[in-house]
Protein backbone atom coordinates (compact mmCIF):
# COMPACT_ATOMS: atom_id res chain seq x y z
CA UNK A 1 0.00 0.00 0.00
CA UNK A 2 3.02 1.88 0.66
CA UNK A 3 3.59 2.52 -3.10
CA UNK A 4 0.03 3.48 -4.09
CA UNK A 5 -1.84 6.89 -3.72
CA UNK A 6 -4.64 5.88 -2.10
CA UNK A 7 -6.46 7.38 0.25
CA UNK A 8 -9.19 6.29 2.52
CA UNK A 9 -12.82 6.24 0.95
CA UNK A 10 -11.04 6.78 -2.42
CA UNK A 11 -12.40 4.59 -5.02
CA UNK A 12 -9.22 4.75 -7.35
CA UNK A 13 -5.64 4.02 -6.42
CA UNK A 14 -2.70 4.72 -8.15
CA UNK A 15 0.48 2.90 -8.68
CA UNK A 16 3.15 5.42 -7.94
CA UNK A 17 6.22 3.72 -6.94
CA UNK A 18 8.47 5.26 -4.89
CA UNK A 19 7.23 8.70 -4.57
CA UNK A 20 5.73 8.49 -1.12
CA UNK A 21 9.27 7.75 -0.17
CA UNK A 22 10.65 10.21 -2.26
CA UNK A 23 8.26 12.53 -0.71
CA UNK A 24 9.22 11.41 2.60
CA UNK A 25 12.65 12.52 2.00
CA UNK A 26 11.69 15.77 1.41
CA UNK A 27 9.34 16.52 3.88
CA UNK A 28 10.05 19.07 6.63
CA UNK A 29 7.63 17.62 9.02
CA UNK A 30 8.76 14.23 8.65
CA UNK A 31 11.95 14.63 9.39
CA UNK A 32 11.69 16.94 12.38
CA UNK A 33 9.50 13.75 13.33
CA UNK A 34 12.43 11.52 12.72
CA UNK A 35 14.61 13.78 14.72
CA UNK A 36 12.40 14.14 17.62
CA UNK A 37 11.74 10.68 18.13
CA UNK A 38 15.53 9.73 17.99
CA UNK A 39 16.25 12.83 20.37
CA UNK A 40 13.20 11.27 22.73
CA UNK A 41 14.35 7.62 22.19
CA UNK A 42 18.09 9.07 23.58
CA UNK A 43 16.74 10.64 26.50
CA UNK A 44 14.33 8.46 27.91
CA UNK A 45 16.17 5.58 27.44
CA UNK A 46 19.49 6.91 28.84
CA UNK A 47 17.72 8.17 31.81
CA UNK A 48 15.57 5.36 32.37
CA UNK A 49 18.75 3.01 32.29
CA UNK A 50 20.72 5.16 34.22
CA UNK A 51 18.06 5.82 37.06
CA UNK A 52 16.69 2.65 37.22
CA UNK A 53 20.08 0.89 36.94
CA UNK A 54 21.40 3.48 40.22
CA UNK A 55 18.34 2.80 42.67
CA UNK A 56 18.69 -1.10 41.61
CA UNK A 57 22.30 -0.55 43.24
CA UNK A 58 21.52 1.06 45.74
CA UNK A 59 17.87 -1.06 46.66
CA UNK A 60 20.24 -4.24 46.40
CA UNK A 61 23.13 -2.62 48.58
CA UNK A 62 20.90 -3.39 51.89
CA UNK A 63 18.11 -4.97 52.88
CA UNK A 64 15.15 -3.05 54.37
CA UNK A 65 12.62 -1.52 52.64
CA UNK A 66 13.24 -3.48 49.40
CA UNK A 67 9.49 -3.98 48.77
CA UNK A 68 8.26 -0.63 49.62
CA UNK A 69 10.79 1.08 47.52
CA UNK A 70 9.93 -1.38 44.22
CA UNK A 71 6.25 -0.93 44.44
CA UNK A 72 6.63 2.76 44.97
CA UNK A 73 9.58 3.22 41.59
CA UNK A 74 7.38 0.32 39.29
CA UNK A 75 3.82 2.36 40.30
CA UNK A 76 4.51 4.61 37.11
CA UNK A 77 4.23 1.28 34.86
CA UNK A 78 2.10 -0.10 36.41
CA UNK A 79 -0.49 2.60 36.02
CA UNK A 80 -2.76 3.59 32.85
CA UNK A 81 -0.77 6.13 31.04
CA UNK A 82 -2.90 8.46 29.64
CA UNK A 83 -4.90 8.86 32.86
CA UNK A 84 -1.17 9.66 34.26
CA UNK A 85 -0.71 11.97 31.13
CA UNK A 86 -3.63 14.40 32.49
CA UNK A 87 -2.40 14.47 36.04
CA UNK A 88 1.00 15.64 34.58
CA UNK A 89 -0.44 18.25 32.52
CA UNK A 90 -1.90 19.44 35.74
CA UNK A 91 1.11 19.75 37.85
CA UNK A 92 2.85 21.21 34.66
CA UNK A 93 -0.03 23.87 34.20
CA UNK A 94 1.63 26.71 33.80
CA UNK A 95 -0.30 28.87 36.91
CA UNK A 96 -1.74 26.50 39.07
CA UNK A 97 0.85 23.62 38.66
CA UNK A 98 2.79 22.33 41.19
CA UNK A 99 5.86 21.55 39.42
CA UNK A 100 6.17 25.59 38.76
CA UNK A 101 4.45 26.84 42.43
CA UNK A 102 7.83 24.82 43.70
CA UNK A 103 10.02 26.01 41.59
CA UNK A 104 8.89 29.91 42.41
CA UNK A 105 10.02 28.97 46.28
CA UNK A 106 13.16 28.24 45.08
CA UNK A 107 13.68 31.64 43.03
CA UNK A 108 13.08 29.93 39.34
CA UNK A 109 10.59 31.83 37.26
CA UNK A 110 7.54 29.83 35.77
CA UNK A 111 7.76 28.39 32.52
CA UNK A 112 5.19 26.97 30.57
CA UNK A 113 6.54 23.55 30.00
CA UNK A 114 4.56 22.17 27.58
CA UNK A 115 3.39 24.71 25.28
CA UNK A 116 7.41 26.32 25.13
CA UNK A 117 8.85 25.10 21.69
CA UNK A 118 12.07 24.50 23.35
CA UNK A 119 11.00 22.96 26.37
CA UNK A 120 8.40 20.82 25.44
CA UNK A 121 9.99 17.56 24.01
CA UNK A 122 12.01 17.20 27.01
CA UNK A 123 8.88 18.03 29.20
CA UNK A 124 7.18 15.00 27.39
CA UNK A 125 10.75 12.91 27.65
CA UNK A 126 10.83 13.47 31.55
CA UNK A 127 6.95 12.04 31.53
CA UNK A 128 8.54 9.09 29.62
CA UNK A 129 11.82 8.61 32.32
CA UNK A 130 9.41 8.90 34.84
CA UNK A 131 7.30 6.23 33.45
CA UNK A 132 10.03 3.71 32.28
CA UNK A 133 12.53 3.63 34.89
CA UNK A 134 10.33 1.28 37.31
CA UNK A 135 11.10 -0.88 34.04
CA UNK A 136 14.48 -0.78 33.70
CA UNK A 137 14.73 -1.02 37.43
CA UNK A 138 12.98 -4.23 37.84
CA UNK A 139 14.85 -5.77 34.93
CA UNK A 140 18.09 -4.75 36.32
CA UNK A 141 17.24 -5.87 40.18
CA UNK A 142 16.48 -9.44 38.36
CA UNK A 143 20.54 -9.07 37.11
CA UNK A 144 21.88 -8.18 40.05
CA UNK A 145 20.24 -11.08 41.62
CA UNK A 146 21.77 -13.47 39.05
CA UNK A 147 24.81 -12.09 39.83
CA UNK A 148 26.19 -15.10 42.30
CA UNK A 149 26.94 -14.35 45.80
CA UNK A 150 30.84 -16.13 45.71
CA UNK A 151 31.62 -14.24 42.76
CA UNK A 152 31.10 -10.80 45.14
CA UNK A 153 33.11 -12.57 47.82
CA UNK A 154 35.46 -13.74 45.20
CA UNK A 155 36.69 -10.44 44.59
CA UNK A 156 36.39 -8.86 48.14
CA UNK A 157 39.44 -11.81 48.42
CA UNK A 158 40.77 -10.01 45.79
CA UNK A 159 41.19 -7.01 47.79
CA UNK A 160 38.47 -5.32 45.30
CA UNK A 161 36.54 -3.88 48.52
CA UNK A 162 35.58 -0.27 47.14
CA UNK A 163 32.33 -0.46 46.31
CA UNK A 164 32.80 1.41 42.88
CA UNK A 165 36.02 -0.65 41.99
CA UNK A 166 33.62 -4.01 42.53
CA UNK A 167 30.82 -2.08 40.60
CA UNK A 168 33.14 -1.32 37.94
CA UNK A 169 35.09 -4.74 37.77
CA UNK A 170 32.66 -7.17 38.84
CA UNK A 171 28.93 -6.20 38.70
CA UNK A 172 28.90 -4.18 35.30
CA UNK A 173 30.98 -6.20 33.32
CA UNK A 174 28.19 -9.08 34.23
CA UNK A 175 25.21 -6.75 33.99
CA UNK A 176 26.36 -6.26 30.43
CA UNK A 177 23.71 -8.38 28.79
CA UNK A 178 21.13 -7.18 30.86
CA UNK A 179 22.45 -3.82 29.92
CA UNK A 180 21.73 -4.20 26.44
CA UNK A 181 18.54 -6.24 26.83
CA UNK A 182 17.16 -3.35 28.83
CA UNK A 183 18.75 -0.38 26.30
CA UNK A 184 16.68 -2.53 23.57
CA UNK A 185 13.65 -2.80 25.13
CA UNK A 186 13.26 0.79 27.05
CA UNK A 187 14.26 2.32 22.74
CA UNK A 188 11.51 -0.04 21.38
CA UNK A 189 8.78 1.39 23.85
CA UNK A 190 10.18 4.73 23.45
CA UNK A 191 9.96 4.67 19.71
CA UNK A 192 5.99 3.64 20.35
CA UNK A 193 5.99 6.79 22.28
CA UNK A 194 1.96 8.22 21.47
CA UNK A 195 0.02 8.83 24.48
CA UNK A 196 1.61 11.74 26.04
CA UNK A 197 2.43 13.60 23.36
CA UNK A 198 -1.73 13.25 21.78
CA UNK A 199 -2.95 14.37 24.51
CA UNK A 200 -0.39 17.12 26.14
CA UNK A 201 0.95 18.22 22.50
CA UNK A 202 -0.67 17.46 19.38
CA UNK A 203 2.81 17.44 18.14
CA UNK A 204 2.91 21.31 18.77
CA UNK A 205 3.93 23.84 19.16
CA UNK A 206 5.32 24.10 15.91
CA UNK A 207 5.75 20.42 15.81
CA UNK A 208 8.49 20.42 18.15
CA UNK A 209 6.85 16.81 19.59
CA UNK A 210 5.75 15.55 16.59
CA UNK A 211 6.94 12.56 17.09
CA UNK A 212 6.49 9.38 14.13
CA UNK A 213 3.79 7.64 15.56
CA UNK A 214 1.89 10.60 15.97
CA UNK A 215 2.82 11.47 12.57
CA UNK A 216 0.93 8.75 11.01
CA UNK A 217 -1.72 8.60 12.71
CA UNK A 218 -2.05 12.28 11.31
CA UNK A 219 -1.05 11.60 8.33
CA UNK A 220 -3.70 8.36 8.00
CA UNK A 221 -6.43 9.11 10.16
CA UNK A 222 -6.56 12.63 10.31
CA UNK A 223 -5.82 13.49 6.97
CA UNK A 224 -6.84 9.97 5.52
CA UNK A 225 -3.46 9.69 3.18
CA UNK A 226 -3.18 6.03 3.88
CA UNK A 227 -0.52 5.74 1.45
CA UNK A 228 1.79 7.85 2.05
CA UNK A 229 1.40 6.77 5.95
CA UNK A 230 2.06 3.51 5.05
CA UNK A 231 5.14 4.16 3.59
CA UNK A 232 6.12 6.53 7.08
CA UNK A 233 4.99 2.68 9.05
CA UNK A 234 7.66 0.76 6.73
CA UNK A 235 10.49 3.29 8.13
CA UNK A 236 8.73 2.97 11.72
CA UNK A 237 8.60 -0.98 11.20
CA UNK A 238 12.41 -0.90 9.95
CA UNK A 239 12.86 0.88 12.89
CA UNK A 240 11.63 -1.35 15.79
CA UNK A 241 12.91 -4.00 13.68
CA UNK A 242 16.42 -2.93 14.13
CA UNK A 243 16.21 -2.99 17.56
CA UNK A 244 14.44 -6.29 17.83
CA UNK A 245 17.45 -8.04 16.05
CA UNK A 246 20.31 -6.30 18.46
CA UNK A 247 17.92 -7.46 21.69
CA UNK A 248 17.38 -10.95 20.13
CA UNK A 249 21.25 -11.04 19.89
CA UNK A 250 21.32 -9.48 23.86
CA UNK A 251 19.24 -12.55 24.56
CA UNK A 252 21.07 -15.07 22.97
CA UNK A 253 24.43 -13.78 25.16
CA UNK A 254 22.09 -13.45 28.20
CA UNK A 255 21.24 -17.56 27.93
CA UNK A 256 25.40 -18.18 28.29
CA UNK A 257 25.94 -16.27 31.21
CA UNK A 258 23.19 -17.74 32.69
CA UNK B 1 30.58 -9.24 52.63
CA UNK B 2 30.92 -6.76 54.81
CA UNK B 3 27.14 -5.44 56.01
CA UNK B 4 27.00 -1.97 55.08
CA UNK B 5 27.52 1.26 57.54
CA UNK B 6 24.87 2.91 59.63
CA UNK B 7 25.53 6.08 57.69
CA UNK B 8 25.05 4.64 54.68
CA UNK B 9 22.28 3.01 55.56
CA UNK B 10 20.88 5.82 56.76
CA UNK B 11 21.92 7.44 53.49
CA UNK B 12 20.46 5.11 51.20
CA UNK B 13 17.15 5.74 52.85
CA UNK B 14 17.20 9.66 51.97
CA UNK B 15 18.14 9.04 48.67
CA UNK B 16 15.67 6.34 48.12
CA UNK B 17 12.56 7.79 50.02
CA UNK B 18 13.24 11.74 47.81
CA UNK B 19 13.14 9.45 44.69
CA UNK B 20 10.62 7.81 45.47
CA UNK B 21 8.07 10.89 46.46
CA UNK B 22 9.08 12.38 43.39
CA UNK B 23 8.05 9.41 41.64
CA UNK B 24 4.60 9.11 43.94
CA UNK B 25 3.90 12.34 43.59
CA UNK B 26 2.04 12.67 40.29
CA UNK B 27 -0.51 10.09 42.40
CA UNK B 28 -0.36 11.69 46.04
CA UNK B 29 -1.29 14.97 44.16
CA UNK B 30 -3.81 13.42 41.87
CA UNK B 31 -5.73 11.79 45.06
CA UNK B 32 -5.36 15.64 46.76
CA UNK B 33 -6.40 17.66 44.09
CA UNK B 34 -9.63 15.11 43.54
CA UNK B 35 -10.60 16.29 47.37
CA UNK B 36 -10.22 19.99 46.35
CA UNK B 37 -12.64 23.13 45.22
CA UNK B 38 -12.07 24.67 42.27
CA UNK B 39 -11.19 27.65 43.85
CA UNK B 40 -8.39 25.93 46.34
CA UNK B 41 -7.17 24.17 42.97
CA UNK B 42 -6.19 27.66 40.82
CA UNK B 43 -5.49 30.08 44.25
CA UNK B 44 -2.14 31.50 44.42
CA UNK B 45 -0.91 29.23 47.60
CA UNK B 46 -0.89 25.69 47.47
CA UNK B 47 -1.66 23.95 50.21
CA UNK B 48 -1.10 20.40 50.22
CA UNK B 49 -4.16 19.23 51.50
CA UNK B 50 -7.41 20.80 50.63
CA UNK B 51 -8.83 23.28 53.34
CA UNK B 52 -12.15 21.84 51.76
CA UNK B 53 -13.45 19.08 51.15
CA UNK B 54 -15.35 18.72 47.57
CA UNK B 55 -14.65 15.13 47.11
CA UNK B 56 -18.49 14.60 46.58
CA UNK B 57 -19.31 17.04 44.18
CA UNK B 58 -16.03 16.29 42.39
CA UNK B 59 -16.71 12.50 42.09
CA UNK B 60 -20.17 13.21 41.54
CA UNK B 61 -19.45 15.28 38.48
CA UNK B 62 -16.73 12.79 37.12
CA UNK B 63 -19.16 9.68 37.70
CA UNK B 64 -22.29 12.01 36.09
CA UNK B 65 -21.05 13.92 33.15
CA UNK B 66 -19.43 11.11 31.94
CA UNK B 67 -20.55 7.72 31.98
CA UNK B 68 -17.63 6.94 33.60
CA UNK B 69 -18.64 3.65 34.99
CA UNK B 70 -19.69 2.75 31.43
CA UNK B 71 -15.91 3.23 30.06
CA UNK B 72 -14.76 0.88 33.03
CA UNK B 73 -17.38 -1.24 32.41
CA UNK B 74 -16.16 -1.45 28.76
CA UNK B 75 -12.79 -1.85 29.63
CA UNK B 76 -13.75 -4.81 31.48
CA UNK B 77 -15.43 -6.43 28.77
CA UNK B 78 -12.85 -5.87 26.47
CA UNK B 79 -9.98 -7.02 28.32
CA UNK B 80 -11.51 -10.28 29.34
CA UNK B 81 -12.99 -10.73 25.77
CA UNK B 82 -9.46 -10.16 24.36
CA UNK B 83 -8.31 -12.62 27.31
CA UNK B 84 -10.79 -15.74 26.69
CA UNK B 85 -10.37 -15.42 22.87
CA UNK B 86 -6.57 -15.41 22.90
CA UNK B 87 -6.38 -18.37 25.44
CA UNK B 88 -8.63 -20.25 23.14
CA UNK B 89 -6.59 -19.75 20.37
CA UNK B 90 -3.36 -19.84 21.68
CA UNK B 91 -3.54 -23.00 23.98
CA UNK B 92 -5.04 -25.36 21.09
CA UNK B 93 -2.12 -23.67 18.78
CA UNK B 94 1.12 -23.63 21.21
CA UNK B 95 0.35 -27.70 22.08
CA UNK B 96 0.48 -28.36 18.59
CA UNK B 97 3.80 -26.36 17.96
CA UNK B 98 5.28 -27.83 20.93
CA UNK B 99 3.57 -31.17 21.18
CA UNK B 100 2.68 -32.64 17.33
CA UNK B 101 4.35 -33.17 14.29
CA UNK B 102 2.00 -31.84 10.95
CA UNK B 103 2.88 -30.48 7.25
CA UNK B 104 4.26 -27.29 7.15
CA UNK B 105 4.90 -26.99 11.27
CA UNK B 106 8.53 -24.76 10.50
CA UNK B 107 6.63 -22.31 7.83
CA UNK B 108 3.86 -22.04 10.61
CA UNK B 109 6.43 -21.37 13.04
CA UNK B 110 8.10 -19.11 11.45
CA UNK B 111 5.20 -17.43 10.43
CA UNK B 112 4.35 -16.67 14.19
CA UNK B 113 7.83 -15.50 15.03
CA UNK B 114 7.44 -12.57 12.14
CA UNK B 115 3.82 -11.59 13.53
CA UNK B 116 5.84 -11.16 17.29
CA UNK B 117 8.46 -9.28 15.98
CA UNK B 118 5.87 -6.73 14.26
CA UNK B 119 4.31 -3.69 16.44
CA UNK B 120 1.11 -3.72 16.51
CA UNK B 121 0.47 0.38 15.28
CA UNK B 122 2.38 -0.69 12.31
CA UNK B 123 -0.96 -3.53 11.06
CA UNK B 124 -3.41 -0.52 11.91
CA UNK B 125 -3.77 0.90 8.42
CA UNK B 126 -4.50 -2.47 7.20
CA UNK B 127 -6.56 -3.78 9.64
CA UNK B 128 -8.39 -0.15 10.04
CA UNK B 129 -9.35 -0.77 6.51
CA UNK B 130 -10.48 -4.50 6.76
CA UNK B 131 -12.72 -3.62 9.65
CA UNK B 132 -14.05 -1.05 7.49
CA UNK B 133 -14.70 -3.27 4.81
CA UNK B 134 -16.51 -5.78 7.30
CA UNK B 135 -18.55 -2.42 8.28
CA UNK B 136 -17.32 -3.40 11.91
CA UNK B 137 -15.74 0.30 12.62
CA UNK B 138 -16.79 1.70 15.71
CA UNK B 139 -18.36 -1.58 17.28
CA UNK B 140 -16.94 -3.89 20.58
CA UNK B 141 -15.60 -6.38 17.83
CA UNK B 142 -13.44 -3.52 16.33
CA UNK B 143 -11.60 -3.68 20.02
CA UNK B 144 -11.73 -7.16 20.62
CA UNK B 145 -10.86 -9.10 17.49
CA UNK B 146 -8.07 -7.85 15.98
CA UNK B 147 -5.67 -8.61 19.33
CA UNK B 148 -7.48 -12.25 19.68
CA UNK B 149 -4.75 -13.92 17.94
CA UNK B 150 -2.12 -13.55 20.09
CA UNK B 151 1.52 -14.80 18.40
CA UNK B 152 3.22 -13.64 21.68
CA UNK B 153 0.36 -15.92 23.68
CA UNK B 154 1.45 -19.15 21.44
CA UNK B 155 5.22 -18.24 21.37
CA UNK B 156 5.13 -18.27 25.74
CA UNK B 157 2.83 -21.05 25.90
CA UNK B 158 4.36 -23.26 23.51
CA UNK B 159 8.16 -22.57 25.55
CA UNK B 160 6.50 -23.50 28.52
CA UNK B 161 4.22 -26.79 27.03
CA UNK B 162 7.55 -27.97 25.50
CA UNK B 163 9.02 -28.42 29.08
CA UNK B 164 5.76 -31.03 29.68
CA UNK B 165 7.30 -34.28 29.65
CA UNK B 166 5.44 -36.31 26.84
CA UNK B 167 5.09 -39.60 29.07
CA UNK B 168 2.23 -37.31 31.05
CA UNK B 169 0.80 -37.13 27.29
CA UNK B 170 1.16 -40.94 26.49
CA UNK B 171 -0.43 -41.69 29.73
CA UNK B 172 -3.36 -39.34 28.90
CA UNK B 173 -4.21 -40.96 24.94
CA UNK B 174 -3.81 -44.35 26.53
CA UNK B 175 -6.87 -43.59 28.99
CA UNK B 176 -8.97 -42.23 25.97
CA UNK B 177 -8.37 -38.80 25.93
CA UNK B 178 -8.69 -36.67 22.73
CA UNK B 179 -5.72 -34.15 21.96
CA UNK B 180 -8.25 -31.24 22.68
CA UNK B 181 -9.37 -32.36 25.87
CA UNK B 182 -5.44 -33.23 26.76
CA UNK B 183 -5.41 -29.73 26.01
CA UNK B 184 -7.84 -28.18 28.69
CA UNK B 185 -7.23 -31.49 31.25
CA UNK B 186 -3.59 -32.01 30.99
CA UNK B 187 -1.76 -29.28 29.83
CA UNK B 188 -3.71 -26.02 31.16
CA UNK B 189 -3.07 -27.28 34.73
CA UNK B 190 0.68 -27.08 34.45
CA UNK B 191 0.64 -24.35 32.46
CA UNK B 192 -1.01 -22.17 35.07
CA UNK B 193 1.74 -19.29 36.19
CA UNK B 194 2.72 -18.69 32.53
CA UNK B 195 -0.60 -18.28 32.18
CA UNK B 196 -1.33 -16.16 34.46
CA UNK B 197 1.52 -13.69 33.90
CA UNK B 198 0.41 -13.96 30.21
CA UNK B 199 -2.84 -12.66 31.33
CA UNK B 200 -1.65 -10.02 32.96
CA UNK B 201 0.23 -8.99 30.50
CA UNK B 202 -2.49 -8.96 28.41
CA UNK B 203 -5.08 -6.76 30.85
CA UNK B 204 -2.42 -4.46 31.76
CA UNK B 205 -1.60 -4.02 27.63
CA UNK B 206 -5.51 -3.20 26.70
CA UNK B 207 -6.98 -2.07 29.39
CA UNK B 208 -4.30 0.92 28.54
CA UNK B 209 -4.39 0.94 24.82
CA UNK B 210 -5.37 4.06 24.31
CA UNK B 211 -4.02 3.93 20.02
CA UNK B 212 -6.49 1.59 18.53
CA UNK B 213 -9.09 2.78 21.07
CA UNK B 214 -8.95 6.30 19.40
CA UNK B 215 -8.84 4.79 15.53
CA UNK B 216 -11.77 2.75 15.80
CA UNK B 217 -14.39 3.97 18.45
CA UNK B 218 -16.36 7.75 17.80
CA UNK B 219 -19.10 6.39 20.09
CA UNK B 220 -18.70 7.48 23.60
CA UNK B 221 -20.90 4.56 24.85
CA UNK B 222 -18.31 2.00 23.60
CA UNK B 223 -14.90 3.93 24.83
CA UNK B 224 -12.60 2.10 26.99
CA UNK B 225 -11.20 3.94 30.22
CA UNK B 226 -8.66 5.72 28.74
CA UNK B 227 -10.02 6.99 25.98
CA UNK B 228 -13.05 7.82 28.21
CA UNK B 229 -11.13 10.30 29.91
CA UNK B 230 -10.10 12.15 26.57
CA UNK B 231 -13.88 12.71 26.39
CA UNK B 232 -14.02 13.48 29.89
CA UNK B 233 -11.30 16.29 29.15
CA UNK B 234 -12.62 17.78 25.81
CA UNK B 235 -16.15 17.73 27.47
CA UNK B 236 -14.05 19.68 30.36
CA UNK B 237 -12.32 22.04 28.13
CA UNK B 238 -9.43 20.68 30.10
CA UNK B 239 -10.33 23.13 32.75
CA UNK B 240 -12.08 21.73 35.93
CA UNK B 241 -9.10 19.76 37.31
CA UNK B 242 -10.65 18.99 40.57
CA UNK B 243 -13.66 15.97 38.66
CA UNK B 244 -10.48 15.27 35.64
CA UNK B 245 -8.50 13.97 38.81
CA UNK B 246 -11.51 12.10 40.25
CA UNK B 247 -11.83 11.11 36.41
CA UNK B 248 -8.23 9.43 36.61
CA UNK B 249 -8.42 8.08 39.85
CA UNK B 250 -11.47 6.04 39.53
CA UNK B 251 -9.86 4.95 36.02
CA UNK B 252 -6.34 4.43 37.43
CA UNK B 253 -7.72 2.86 40.66
CA UNK B 254 -8.55 -0.75 39.18
CA UNK B 255 -4.87 -1.66 37.61
CA UNK B 256 -3.11 -0.13 41.01
CA UNK B 257 -4.89 -2.14 42.86
CA UNK B 258 -4.12 -5.34 41.13
CA UNK B 259 -0.83 -3.95 41.07
CA UNK B 260 -0.59 -3.56 44.87
CA UNK B 261 -2.48 -6.53 45.89
CA UNK B 262 -0.13 -9.31 43.32
CA UNK B 263 2.83 -7.62 43.06
CA UNK B 264 5.12 -10.36 42.07
CA UNK B 265 3.17 -11.79 39.55
CA UNK B 266 2.31 -8.19 38.05
CA UNK B 267 5.85 -7.07 37.47
CA UNK B 268 6.72 -11.02 35.97
CA UNK B 269 3.02 -9.83 33.54
CA UNK B 270 4.31 -6.57 33.23
CA UNK B 271 7.96 -7.31 32.36
CA UNK B 272 7.00 -9.63 29.71
CA UNK B 273 6.73 -6.98 27.54
CA UNK B 274 10.60 -6.55 27.44
CA UNK B 275 10.68 -10.08 25.68
CA UNK B 276 7.62 -9.12 23.37
CA UNK B 277 8.76 -5.83 22.55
Amino acid sequence: MSLTDWQFGATTLNWVGLQNYAELWSDAVFRKSVANTLVYLVLVTGGSITLGLSLALLIESDRSGRGFYRTAFFMPAASTLIAMAFVWEFLLHPSAGLVNHLLQQVGVAPQNWLNDRHLALYSVAAIGIWQMSGLALVFFLAGLQGIPRDVRDAAELDGIDRPFDRFRFVTWPLLGPTTLFVITVCAIRALQVFDTVHVLTKGGPNKATEVLLHTIYAEGFSFFRMGYASAMTVVFIAGIFLLTQIQHAALERRTHYA
Amino acid sequence: MKPPSPSFRILRHVVLMAVALVFLMPFIWMVLTSLKPADEIFGSEIHLFPTRFAAVENYTLALTKVPLLRYLWNGVLVCAGILVLQILVALPAAYAFAKLSFRGKPWAWRLVMLALMVPYQATAIPLYVMLYHAGLLDSMAALILPFSVSAFGIFLMRQFFRTVPDDLIHAARLDGMGELEIVWRVMLPTAMPALLAFSIFSVVWHWNDYFWPLLVINSPHLATPPLGTMFFRNEEAGSAFGPLMAGTVLITAPLVLLFVVAQKRFIEGVTLTGVKG
